[in-house]
């Protein structure tokens, strides 16, 4: 059963026109090929036309499209299914809200490690909405050096609405489970790349956010606050999302414009959610790619320009 | 029927004979309602001689405190606000800067200064929560670094007073960023092996506890400071239910592992020289 978002509508009526098409031409043995290819075509151009001038708020809606991959089978599929799940932060307990292990990419070893959210009620409550605790943070850090010592490259996958703001969470210490994630991943003497799959909340996705490379998939969204909540907090209602969507400029385009994030990895005509295997393949191309060209620097270099890269951020004035 | 009589007349001072009392010349805690002179209350360094409430203090009153003889050079004074977002809420960001920077004196939300303390070299970073709430952006990111490389100059210690609502959201990623940067330039500090104490004052939230104030080499607070990740709102409203006494209070985080201890202002300046002697082995 595919889902579609208010402003897909368009696209589920030609969807829904086509079954009954296909129906009736099942019951009655008449050949309708024609008139679905048109019906086909007339779709085609629906999603172009909804899809090339997407607002802000809309990219967020995609962002957390129910039928979008998460991050469980971006590994999976990059990996062809050579994954080995490591869990549990060997302190508190196992984070379900956090994934990670081993995985062969193109035949050599990565750290996959991301946020990941349920596909139904269920599993979105067993995965508490991608929103991880500390011990979540812990264990992505305990895989982090894991792979350090190895001298595996490290990659993240981040899709969070926030890190969870949970009584036990502030017990054990979320502030810092975050604080000395960023900490450490700017330290790494191997190559990280961040890839913005879905939803960048705040700190929560900066919790595993600190890499050579970080880059958003078109239709993500990365700032400091989800839109509902910025409009919450200035306009006191969250009536004012699409103008917070606006003025935060979370979008892929406007975060590499801003040189917070190096690259943008374009998502098919019709986003990720219809195109799944296409957005495996651009993310495992730009993987393969970048881990080998990191992977040349000399990790002393390597680890002082991604320092470098962060110190340059932030824009003032004056002396 | 009342069972109560006025035996004398009410207030029979006439209006020419009145007094009057200027205005901030008394404190009332807001705590414990006991009222004090401004002097003395500034006498105590502005904690309740009665209940012990700490009142928050500016950047400059912590500097008066620590710093001998009140001497510091403040650096990077002139950095203020850019608009790289051409971020408008209800007011644009600018205008609002300019209306913050006008009713407050200050530039942003935090100054940096070095000087002596005990005789010790140390560059203080100290946040104003008056300043849009003390919050973190592109200025007290660049503010940090700036005096996170004086101190690697002088081979001195480092310290930042946290009183932060967290990150600012009119400077959306950019302001994000800054945990990254101010984190990296720690990173720096720890290579040339420099001590960095971490203070946070109440209240301390959001992106400054989720990134550079649980990053000391110690963390201290003061008592009762209010110390979050979420705010004590957001966490209620999370879980449904009322939080235990005390829940996120300096005391609690103290308890729970995240400080290493929690200093009453009067043995503040004694307590940070100590620790800095400490460090030198």
């Amino acid at each position: 059963m595919e889902n579609y978002l208010a402003f897909e509508e368009p696209i589920k009526v030609i969807d829904d026109e086509i079954l009954k098409v296909r129906e009736v031409e099942e019951n009655s043995g008449v050949d309708s090929s024609k008139l679905i290819k048109d019906l086909e075509k007339k779709k085609t151009q629906t999603i172009k036309d909804i899809f090339k001038a997407l607002t802000p708020w809309q990219r967020v809606q995609l962002s957390r499209h129910p039928d979008r991959p998460y991050s469980l089978d971006y590994i999976n599929a990059l990996t062809e299914g050579n994954f080995v799940e490591l869990h549990g932060d060997r302190n508190v307990k196992d984070d379900k809200a956090m994934v990670g292990g081993f995985g062969q990419l193109n035949g050599k070893t990565v750290m996959f490690v991301g946020q990941q959210k349920g596909i139904n009620t269920k599993m979105r409550q067993f995965r508490n909405f991608g929103m991880p605790n500390p011990e979540g943070y812990r264990k992505a850090l305990r895989l982090f050096k894991l792979a350090e010592k190895f001298n595996i490259p490290i990659v993240t996958l981040i899709d969070t609405p926030g890190a969870f703001p949970g009584l036990e969470a502030e017990e054990r210490g979320q502030g810092e489970a975050i604080a000395r994630n960023i900490y450490e991943m700017m330290r790494l003497k191997v190559p990280v790349i961040c890839v913005i799959i879905g939803e960048g909340a705040s700190g929560g996705a900066l919790g595993i956010g600190v890499g050579d490379k970080v880059v958003m998939l078109e239709n993500s969204w990365y700032s400091v606050i989800s839109p509902e909540n910025c409009s919450t907090i200035l306009w006191r209602s969250w009536d004012y999302k699409e103008q917070a969507a606006d003025a935060l400029k979370l979008t892929s385009t406007d975060m590499k414009g801003l040189k917070i994030v190096d690259d943008v990895i374009k998502e098919p005509i019709g986003g990720a959610h219809r195109h799944r295997e296409e957005i495996f393949a651009s993310v495992k191309d730009y993987l393969i790619k970048n881990i080998e060209r990191l992977q040349k620097l000399d990790p002393e270099k390597r680890t002082a320009k991604r320092h470098e890269k962060f110190i340059e951020m932030g824009e003032y004035k004056g002396r | 029927m009342v069972w109560f009589k006025r035996s004398k007349d009410g207030i029979t001072t006439s209006t020419a004979d009145k007094k009057e009392t200027p205005e901030g010349l008394w404190y009332k805690c807001p705590t414990c309602k006991t009222v004090i002179s401004r002097d003395d209350h500034a006498e105590n360094l502005y904690v309740c001689a009665t209940c012990n409430h700490h009142e928050r203090l500016s950047s400059d009153e912590y500097f008066a405190i620590l710093f001998d003889e009140d001497k510091y050079t403040e650096i990077a004074k002139g950095l203020y606000s850019a608009d790289p977002l051409k971020f408008n809420d209800t007011k644009p960001y600018p205008a609002r800067v300019k209306a913050t920077q006008e009713k407050t004196g200050l530039k942003d939300a935090i100054k940096v200064a070095h000087g002596k303390v005990n005789g010790e070299t140390l560059v203080v970073a100290a946040m104003d929560f008056k300043f849009i709430g003390g919050s973190l952006g592109s200025v007290m990111g660049e503010k940090i670094a700036r005096g996170i490389d004086k101190a690697i100059a002088l081979k001195s210690p480092f310290m930042i007073i946290s009183k932060s609502g967290g990150a600012r959201m009119m400077e959306a990623g950019l302001s994000l960023m800054q945990m990254a940067k101010v984190s990296a330039k720690l990173s720096q500090l720890s290579d040339a092996k420099l001590p960095y104490i971490s203070f946070l004052t109440d209240p301390t939230t959001g992106g400054v506890t989720a990134s550079f104030a649980m990053l000391g080499d110690i963390n201290i607070s003061e008592p009762n400071a209010l110390i979050a990740f979420a705010g004590p709102r957001i966490v209620k409203e999370t879980i449904g239910r009322d939080l235990p006494k005390g829940f996120q209070k300096a005391e609690f985080v103290l308890e729970h592992g995240f400080l290493d201890f929690i200093v009453e202002r009067k043995d503040l300046k004694e307590k940070i020289g100590q620790s800095l002697v400490m460090f030198k082995g």
